[in-house]
């Protein structure tokens, strides 16, 4: 049997093992991989998304499980100092020796710093690591603190410090650019679209500094400047630095390999370093005198390095590897592919620039006008895609080359994705083929875009290429006479809207009806809880009519908890309550042994009651005047208020009293996702109206009232849909926009993702909501009006009837408890105990 | 390794030495689920009345190992009857036990019989 060690656990050498695993099937092989980094190899490419939620198990290539279930050794947190090429050992920082057949370097790459003066003070980060990233949220943290107004600046204007930049901006920070050379991007943009993103960069909030050369870091311990030039001086107080790359090439150097001038282990076309039995791929490999500082390249290279260990040698790395890039800036689209510039005497470039939209094109065509050499997109990158594969595969183009790229002309310049010859490479990270995608459908392997996926790894890595994949899919299936439809699942073959519809029409009120007229099977976790909430939306029905075809928390009218257990929040509307109330409520927190917490929502949660206490403790608060907070449902949740004019000494209006109006007035309305409310009584906006899905504001003369906010993972701000509006008219729109969502949403989909997919925005729906374009707002208010009407508190009609409260019961033949449940003390409260698994 | 698990093993009808009567068939709702105690064992048993079936497994789901699977959502994978655990959505198949979703153990299952309205679940001990 022969050893492989795999130094380096990043994107690349993970790629490795999992090509490994995949085209070697003989038992001849063992793998060991260290890696330096204190966690299994995660996707670097996406490292930004770690902010969204700080999940690093998200990120993860593969679970620690993954290796062991393959039989390989993985070994993390430890480094490799040293090999000795002669007797083929490594030695490891932990001063540990592993002898090698063969040795594979993917040690990566790390942060270049320049030599700065002051570099090496606190608040300088580089951003390549998940700990980088946590330094950088801990430090941001503190600087907030301390100053809200707090800035950062990012050395380095190209694609990476883009994204930093978004990232410190997102981190709440006053976010600065700031680049050497006299354009952002200069590698890949010329300056004419470069000076297009700038615009639309400043106009999201970013600032940018161009041509400054950083002489030095100011501050004592900690950075509170940069200097440029004399008297030329940027205040920050926080800097991501994001000036390149420098390969890891330490082991080349100290082991006596071939190594580049400028760094890197030079390799040849079968990632051969100088020792044949050592291979160096990704970033810390020199190709072509190149390194590459891209995964799809450095995918590539393992998949050369596997076929050659295994004795495939005539697989080997193509001597062009195409650049192209897609920047995947959250909101601002950016790519470039081929030969982005080009001297005029190569060929002609068909330029289209609007500055008032922050949209540029250009496109590069041979000088006879036949062939597609390379472009720039910024802006809008839909077409990236389609022009890459053209430039790629040497498509031809048209005669008017322009209409690559002019605003959509009918039917579009491209023709189907199908026209793409088989070889047309979709996926480059995963290497995946437009024949490998069809195949897959037209043999019958896969039958939908889910099974492509899962079969060929296609857009699994980037992403970038999912729209294409989509694509052919759909366009496949629809060639072989199947329809493509954004179905439910596989027990109803129409979308949301359309089976609201049906069932409307029909007048179908139970779940199996609905089964049985337009479905198929016997439905699933998927299709039952949206018939459902269908059914809450047009009846008003609650849960407890039903309960099987509920999802669980709705069953059980409770949040169901880690450990089973459940949570209980009564409703107290626009978060007022008196003191008689709160002691109710502790009184029922320490009577049934609850752990108690204030909510976001400004309300009360009782944590950890056991399904059998449900109804006792419901009917205690039931009795003592309150109802059920809907906390469990696609529903309306709360209506959040400050204490507005009321008490207030800038309150322009009672926000109090008209939240828990509207709190009252849509209390119960079930809808495809949840549904929150915000009534501040001025715009120092201490309710956060405008982060819910309506949010309403006193001004001067009225209300302004804000739709499709979110808090969440995708935060939004809500749009203005009309200004100065009395508490009536408030109402009015309200009813006319939550019904038009309701009736019209995609399954779990929260009000701003919907505005954003509405076709026209905020402008559409003000035709609709207020000018009545759609003839509809009639039906809408008589619809929300017979809701509202009909409610009623779902946990009363429980406790009231005996046949509900079997429900909950945990046995059938026993009055027990679950006997397995685990609290253990938390400060004066109590949690469950941690999972084991 | 998992003393919770190793007390749940799939029993063939073959295999089964005591019929345990677990309730009224009206004891249990249509279409859901209910939970049994057996000798300190929780079992999970469903009354799939749309296809007029029955089955039983353990009530503890094998992904974070709480006692939940009885309170899941019945449906089916493909014409494979399946139960939704109600904490993450994993789904088993409820004749094979198998996990459908994921790569998770199988569940254990148990026979299950009804006579004269009466439930009973098949144990081999
Ligand atoms: C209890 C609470 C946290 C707390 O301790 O404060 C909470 C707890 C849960 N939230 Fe929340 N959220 C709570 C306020 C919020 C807020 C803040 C707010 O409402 O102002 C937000 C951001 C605002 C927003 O929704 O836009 C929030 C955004 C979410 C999301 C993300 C939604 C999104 O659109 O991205 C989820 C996940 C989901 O709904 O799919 C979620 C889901 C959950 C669930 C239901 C997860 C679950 O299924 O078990 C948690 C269980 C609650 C329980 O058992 O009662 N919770 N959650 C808060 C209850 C508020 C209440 O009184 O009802
Ligand atoms: C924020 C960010 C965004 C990016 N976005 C994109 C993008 O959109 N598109 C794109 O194509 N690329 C992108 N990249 C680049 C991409 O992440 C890299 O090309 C890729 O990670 C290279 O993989 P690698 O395995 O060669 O190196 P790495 O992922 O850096 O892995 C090398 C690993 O080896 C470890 N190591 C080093 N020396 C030793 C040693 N002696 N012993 C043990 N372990 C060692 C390191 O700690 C590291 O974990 C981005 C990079 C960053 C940082
Ligand atoms: S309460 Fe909300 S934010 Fe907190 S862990 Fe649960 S879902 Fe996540
Ligand atoms: S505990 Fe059952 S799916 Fe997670």
């Amino acid at each position: 049997m022969k050893t492989i060690i795999v130094v380096g656990n990043g994107m690349v050498g993970y790629k490795f093992c999992e090509k490994f695993v995949v085209q070697s099937k003989s038992k001849d092989f063992k793998i060991v991989v260290f890696g330096e980094e204190p966690r299994p190899a995660y996707d670097r490419v996406h490292l930004s998304e770690f902010f969204e939620n700080q999940d690093a198990k998200a990120l993860e290539m593969a679970p620690a499980e993954w290796y062991k279930e393959n039989n390989i050794d993985l070994i993390v947190d430890e480094r490799v100092s040293e090999i000795n090429r002669k007797s083929k050992v490594i030695t490891t920082a932990k001063d540990r020796e592993f002898s090698y057949d063969y040795l594979v370097l993917a040690t990566g790459s790390s942060a270049f710093v320049p030599p700065i003066k002051g570099v090496e003070k606190e608040g300088v980060f580089v951003y390549r690591t998940i700990e980088d990233l946590e330094g950088m949220l801990s430090y941001a943290a503190k600087l907030k603190a301390k100053n809200p107004n707090a800035r950062a600046a990012v050395l380095g204007g190209g694609l990476l410090g883009l994204e930093a930049g978004k990232a410190v901006m997102d981190m709440g920070l006053e976010p600065h650019i700031v680049e050497f050379a006299s354009k952002l991007m200069p590698r890949q943009l010329d300056s004419r679209s470069s000076s297009v993103l700038q615009l639309k960069l400043e106009s999201i909030g970013l600032n940018i500094h161009l041509n400054k050369a950083t002489n030095q870091i100011l501050g004592d311990d900690s950075i509170i400047g940069m200097e440029f030039g004399e008297d030329d001086i940027l205040d920050v107080e926080m800097l991501v630095v994001s000036a390149g790359i420098r390969p890891r090439d330490e082991l080349g150097k100290v082991s006596g390999l071939e190594m580049g001038v400028r760094g890197g282990i030079v390799v040849n076309n079968k990632m051969q370093t100088s020792d044949p039995t050592i291979f160096a791929i990704g970033e810390v490999a020199l190709y072509n005198q190149m390194i590459y500082g891209l995964v799809a390249p450095g995918y590539d290279m393992a998949d050369v390095a596997v076929n050659q260990i295994i004795g495939n040698t005539e697989k080997l790395m193509p001597a062009e590897i195409d650049m192209s890039t897609k920047l995947k800036l959250i909101g601002v689209d950016v790519a470039s592919f081929g030969e982005p510039f080009m001297p005029a005497s190569k060929g002609h470039s068909v330029i289209f620039e609007n500055k008032t939209q922050h949209l540029y094109k250009r496109i590069n065509v041979s000088l006879d006008g036949k062939s597609l050499l390379g472009g720039i997109l910024v802006g809008d990158a839909s077409d990236y895609n389609m022009l890459h594969q053209v430039f790629l595969n040497g498509m031809p183009i048209p005669e008017d080359a322009a209409q690559l790229i002019l605003p959509a002309t009918e039917g579009g310049a491209f023709g189907s994705a199908l026209d793409l010859p088989d070889e047309a490479q979709i996926c480059s990270c995963e290497n995946v083929s437009k024949g490998q995608i069809c195949g897959a459908i037209k043999d019958g392997s896969c039958e939908d875009l889910a099974g492509v996926i899962s079969l060929t790894k296609a857009s699994t890595s980037c992403g970038g290429c999912k729209p294409m994949v989509t694509d052919l899919v759909n366009e496949t299936l629809k060639s072989l006479g199947k329809t493509v439809k954004n179905v439910i699942c596989e027990h109803f073959d129409y979308s949301r809207q359309e089976l609201y519809g049906i069932i409307k029409a029909k007048k179908l009120t139970s779940y199996n009806e609905v089964l049985d007229s337009c479905g198929s099977g016997h439905g699933c976790e998927t299709c039952k809880p949206l018939v459902s909430s269908i059914f809450a939306s047009l009846y008003n029905v609650t849960p407890n009519k039903e309960d099987v075809t509920q999802d669980t928390n709705d069953k059980f009218l409770a949040n169901i908890q880690r450990n089973g257990t459940y949570s209980v929040v009564p409703r107290i509307a626009g978060g007022e309550i008196t003191p008689e109330g709160l002691i109710v409520l502790g009184k029922i927190g320490a009577k049934y042994n609850l752990y108690t917490k204030i909510t976001g929502g400004a309300r009360i949660d009782f944590f950890g009651a056991q399904l059998n206490d449900l109804p006792a403790i419901w009917k205690e608060l039931i009795d003592n005047g309150f109802e059920s907070g809907h906390a469990y449902g696609k529903s309306l949740r709360t209506v959040k208020s400050c204490v507005g004019s009321t008490w207030c000494r800038y309150g322009l209006d009672e926000s109090v009293s008209f939240a828990i109006e509207l709190e009252n007035r849509y209390k119960g309305l079930r809808s495809p996702h949840k549904i929150k409310g915000g009534v501040s009584g001025c715009i120092r906006e201490c309710a956060e109206a405008r982060g819910k899905d309506f949010g309403i504001i006193a001004v001067e003369g009225g209300w302004n009232l804000y739709v499709g906010g979110n808090g969440g993972a995708t935060p939004r701000h809500a749009q203005l849909l009309a200004e100065q509006i009395d508490n009536e008219t408030v109402i009015k729109y309200l009813d006319r926009y939550l019904m038009y969502y309701i009736q019209t949403a995609a399954p779990l989909m929260r009000t701003a993702a919907w505005l954003d997919k509405l076709e026209g925005g905020i402008e559409q729906l003000k035709k609709v909501v207020i000018d009545d374009s759609l003839s509809i707002v009639e039906d809408l208010e008589k619809e929300m009006q017979f809701l509202v009407d009909a409610y009623e508190c779902e946990w009363k009609q429980a406790i009231e009837n005996e046949e509900t409260k079997k429900r909950f019961q945990h046995f059938v033949n026993s009055d027990d408890r679950d006997d397995n449940l685990v609290f253990v003390p938390l400060r004066d409260q109590k949690m469950p105990e941690h999972w084991k698994n | 390794m998992n003393t919770i698990l190793s007390q749940y093993k799939t029993t063939a009808i073959n295999d089964v030495n005591v019929w345990f009567k677990a309730g009224a068939v009206s004891d249990f709702f249509e279409n859901g689920g209910g939970c049994i105690k057996y000798k300190g064992k929780q079992i999970a048993v469903f009354n799939f009345s749309r296809t007029k079936q029955w089955f039983a497994c353990q009530n503890v789901c094998p992904h974070k190992m709480e006692m939940v699977l009885s309170r899941g959502m019945l449906g089916d994978d493909k014409g494979v009857p399946k139960v939704a655990c109600p904490l993450h959505k994993k789904t088993f198949s409820l004749e094979t036990g198998e996990n459908l979703n994921g790569d998770l153990d199988a569940i254990a299952t148990y026979p299950v019989k009804i006579e004269a309205e009466n439930v009973y679940i098949g144990f081999s001990e």
